[in-house]
């Protein structure tokens, strides 16, 4: 099957999955909703109000995730590379867990306190992730992915430590919200997380050649004409304004990063002007669909999308790689 | 005298606080074909990287057709010098075609299609290295010797002329070194390509370039014809090794072996 035809039918899934996914909840809304829009009827409300922008945002978000990993991936040329891992995550929640447990209060621009330290959070994990790549060009990537690792478990143990020491209230809050989940979104959210993502899509999508390229080595990237370190140095903000975005409205989820660019180079190959629309598609897609069992496994609990993630994406990505191993898809 | 295609005035580099060259010049005329010889760890692939301006001499400077390096935007550079560095087992697997469509970045804007230009630069440089029915496998299949063909198509689809090599001939079997050399052979004679390849391999690739330029310890050791290198004195004090002489190799040069212990 042609790349372009598989890209097709993937856009062609992801706008199904975003028509259909607010329909479905305990109670299945009629399609007739669609034309209330703006209405006061009870339907109206839940399906315009609440599950629109929550769809929305759990799209969005899983998109701008993938991307980030993808970018990662090709950066420190490992598959295991994704913001989650090497700490950004991590360093958005240390935020979070440091402004709750100070009791700080930073909301500006309309922003909650909890966007806010998220992305300054994830900006200083990835700050230092970039100061490495400056200071010691001649690291290699592994070295590089080893550094990313350590970072991640030093702003676990700074979490640990903000909540071992909170009051228990707190504590739980800073729990809950690591798990990561999309139960308090509303509008505002999409509103606010829609430009982050975008402009960091756009910024990473015009990179797409160097990727490829930087995927290949920095050596040969350089050779062929790419400028490394001010590339580098741009994927890197992109990056993380994307995902400090992204993490300020859902929290840390896990496994989209890694798994969507990793099955959509299967289905698309590993060029990165097909990559990134692929693992953009995919990633929101895949998200979306998680955080619509996140609303009906337990309901009317909810569960934290994080959990489900992890649960559904790791066999599918076992198989995926074991198939793999027996009937390589030819590209 | 017409200005050198390649030109190093007093060329250092620190790697840290390690020195790696030291006061290095040396220059290229347009055609030639010039290997670089010498022990591991003399600087030779660090002369090659700031040949292609990756790396940052500490003092000194590399002139490619008169211009300082540094004065050359990154793409402009690559569209006159190309690079073929150590091969490496790349995390992504591209396809043979992709990889050397890569070659033309620095022709290419961020969202335009590759036009009919690069597309027959792309063909030409996979016939010439005879890569053409390799196209559309991927990079991770391919033995020692095709994928090093592949990397010289991707460095030529570029289109410069200067093509630098980083050990071009190793971890090759038989045929595919005579291959590989037959290839250099080709472009630097029918080609008119400047080449500068950094080599172990005296006997072949040496002997066929038109001069050589031996490093010791980031100095330059020796610098000559092959005629005049192939010399078991000069030899000796490059590698700290005896070698023997022994008649019969490629352009009436000899063949060099180095003495064992006790032979």
């Amino acid at each position: 099957m042609k790349t372009s035809l598989r890209l097709g039918l993937l856009a062609g899934f992801a706008f199904l999955t975003l028509a259909i996914m607010p329909l479905v909840g305990r109670q299945v809304l009629p399609v007739s909703v669609l034309s209330q829009f703006g209405g006061s009827d009870p339907v109206a409300i839940i399906f315009w109000q609440i599950r629109v922008p929550r769809a929305l945002a759990a799209f969005i978000g899983g998109a701008g995730l993938a991307l980030g990993g993808a970018v990662f991936q090709a950066v420190f040329r490992n598959p295991l590379a994704t913001p989650y891992i090497l700490g950004v995550a991590s360093g958005a929640s240390l935020g979070v867990a440091l402004a709750s447990r100070l009791g700080l209060s930073l909301a500006v621009l309309g922003l909650a306190t909890n966007s806010i330290a998220a992305f300054a959070g994830a900006l200083v994990a990835v700050g230092a992730l970039w100061l490495l790549t400056r200071l010691r060009p001649e690291f290699s990537s592994t070295t590089l992915l080893l550094a990313g690792v350590a970072m991640n478990f030093f702003f676990s143990s700074l979490i640990l430590f903000a909540q071992y020491t909170a009051s228990l209230g707190d504590s739980y809050r800073i729990v809950r919200w690591l798990m990561g989940g999309l139960g308090g979104v509303d509008l505002n959210t999409v509103l606010h997380m829609t430009p982050v993502v975008a402009v960091g899509a756009i910024v990473v999508m015009w990179r797409s050649r160097e990727l490829d390229l930087l995927a290949t080595g920095a050596e040969i990237a350089a050779a062929r004409g790419v400028a490394v370190a001010p590339t580098r140095t741009l994927l890197f903000l992109a990056t993380s304004v994307m995902i400090g975005g992204v993490v300020a409205a859902c929290g840390p989820v896990g496994f989209v990063g890694m798994m969507a660019p990793h099955i959509c180079r299967l289905l698309v190959g590993p060029n990165h002007r097909t990559l990134l629309p692929a693992s953009l598609l995919f990633g929101g897609a895949f998200l979306l669909l998680c955080d619509t069992a996140a609303r009906l496994v337990l309901f009317p609990a909810e569960l934290p999308v994080g959990v489900i993630t992890a649960f559904l994406g790791a066999p599918f990505f076992l198989w995926l790689l074991i198939r793999q191993a027996s009937a390589p898809i030819s590209r | 005298m017409s200005e050198p295609k390649i030109r190093v005035e007093d060329l250092s580099v620190h790697l840290g606080k390690e020195e790696i060259l030291h006061g290095v010049s040396m220059s290229v005329r347009g055609g030639e074909f010039v290997t670089v010889v010498g022990p591991n760890g003399a600087g030779k692939s660090t002369l090659l990287r700031c040949l292609d301006g990756i790396l940052e001499p500490s003092r000194g400077g590399v002139f490619i057709e008169g211009r300082s390096i540094e004065d050359l935007e990154r793409r402009a550079l690559a569209r006159t010098v190309s690079y073929v560095p150590q091969p490496d087992a790349g995390a992504v697997d591209y396809t043979v075609r992709s990889f050397v469509e890569m070659g033309r970045y620095p022709y290419l804007g961020a969202w335009s299609a590759l036009t009919e230009e690069d597309v027959s630069a792309v063909s030409q440089a996979m016939e010439l290295t005879g890569v053409e029915h390799l196209a559309d496998r991927s990079l991770s299949s391919l033995s020692g010797g095709e994928r090093q063909r592949a990397s010289i198509a991707a460095a030529l689809a570029q289109g410069g002329s200067i093509l630098l090599l980083d050990e071009p001939t190793s971890f090759l079997d038989y045929r595919h070194q005579v291959h590989i050399l037959d290839l250099l052979d080709r472009l630097h004679l029918e080609g008119g390509l400047t080449i500068v390849a950094v080599t172990h391999d005296l006997n072949s690739t040496v002997s066929s370039s038109d001069s050589v330029l031996a490093l010791k310890k980031g100095r330059v050791a020796a610098h000559g014809t092959p005629h005049e290198l192939l010399d078991a004195e000069i030899l000796a004090t490059i590698y700290d090794v005896e070698f023997h002489l022994v008649e019969g190799g490629h352009r009436g040069l000899p063949l060099v072996l180095p003495a064992r212990n006790g032979s």
